[in-house]
């Protein structure tokens, strides 16, 4: 059986961590002009899951009380992060802290190496997986494409990998295809999720294509001049790439073949002058 | 302290900020913030604090406190 024939094993509904989701869309919740925004988006986007984080609060409190009183509003499962954690004992006490106030053992582990480039710092996300994981966490990793990295998070207990398309907030779209294929075809039992630089729905579209089980994203939604038709827009394209990988690509080929049948061509006795 | 006693008073750091504090554990900071019984979550030097715990965790001088509550993410 190979990876592709394994991935449809898994076909229509995902499972993460054993429980089924209902889209292969999971969106986040920052950078969106309002409130009532957001929540249309997550709505128009059928998303499953939608990301949060923590912030510092300040005496008296309020902002995050009515952020978790719109999340929770919107029925989806709640995946917080550990943004802007740059070591594992920072993202483990993050993570803790998520669980408590969220209720749920789920976390997008963030481990950042540098601001410019907010790449994964695979040895502290490494580290923080396996204690997390240990301490009963469900990890949603956010990785590179290194599949020596994946294979230790995979180890480390992870049931899902989150590598980057492109750095986060760049919108690039898919910078290296060949080595996504390749970690699909490496990891065809992984729930495989695409997160972070996706920005245009053709984007979510190749990145199902290839085989990916889900695609993770946040700007390309919230700074879209109109985000609710722009989630409608990515949930479009996430179902039609996956449908598109489901039936099957043909493979490309190095020369023309025509469509048309060669055989009844009119005119075709007749000599062609050039 | 309007002329009395002087009050215990101990010098942390709440969110990355000095402050001077009569509370004397993560339970009190957290009520004198008016956050008890909100959504948020502590953590005491870097590790976390769990609600159940507040109570008995003292604070220190030098302490580095960090109280959180939910936000928008990605």
């Amino acid at each position: 059986m190979n990876h592709h024939e394994k991935a449809l094993r898994r076909s229509d509904i995902l499972t993460v961590y054993g429980t089924a989701l209902g889209s292969r869309m999971l969106l986040g919740t920052a950078g969106y002009p309002s409130p009532a925004v957001l929540a249309s988006s997550v709505k128009a986007a059928g998303a499953s899951v939608v990301t949060v984080s923590l912030r510092r609060e300040t005496a008296g409190g309020g902002s995050g009380e009515r952020f978790f009183d719109l999340v929770r509003g919107l029925g989806v499962h709640v995946l917080p992060n550990t943004a802007g954690c740059r070591t594992a004992r920072e993202a483990i006490t993050t993570a803790q802290m998520a669980r408590e106030i969220f209720a749920t053992d789920w976390i997008k582990l963030e481990v950042i190496a540098n601001d410019d480039t907010l790449q994964p710092d695979v040895f502290g996300l490494v580290e923080a997986a396996d204690a997390l994981g240990r301490d009963g966490f469900k990890v949603f990793p956010y990785t590179t494409e290194d599949l020596s990295v994946a294979e230790r998070l995979q180890r480390a207990g992870c049931q899902v990998i989150m590598p980057w398309a492109a750095p986060i907030g760049t919108g690039q779209g898919i910078s290296n295809r060949r080595a996504l294929q390749s970690m699909r075809a490496y990891f065809p039992d992984v729930v495989l999720i695409v997160d972070a630089g996706i920005g245009a729905p053709s984007h979510a579209a190749e990145a199902m294509e290839v085989g990916f089980d889900a695609v993770l994203l946040n700007t390309a939604v919230a700074k879209a001049a109109d985000p609710v038709r722009m989630a409608a827009a990515f949930a479009s394209a996430i179902s039609a790439g996956r449908l598109g990988f489901e039936a099957g690509l043909m493979p490309p080929r190095d020369m023309a073949v025509p469509s048309t049948p060669v055989a009844g061509t009119p005119f075709f006795d007749l000599e062609r002058k050039s | 302290m309007n002329g009395r006693a002087t009050k215990h008073t101990v010098e942390i750091y709440l969110n990355g900020q000095p402050m001077a504090t009569g509370a004397r554990s993560v339970a009190e900071l957290v009520d004198g913030q008016s956050l008890s019984g909100k959504k948020v979550a502590t953590a005491l030097n870097g590790h976390f604090v769990p609600e159940a715990q507040r109570a008995t965790t003292e604070l220190h001088p030098g302490d580095r406190i960090e109280i959180v509550s939910p936000r928008q993410g990605g």
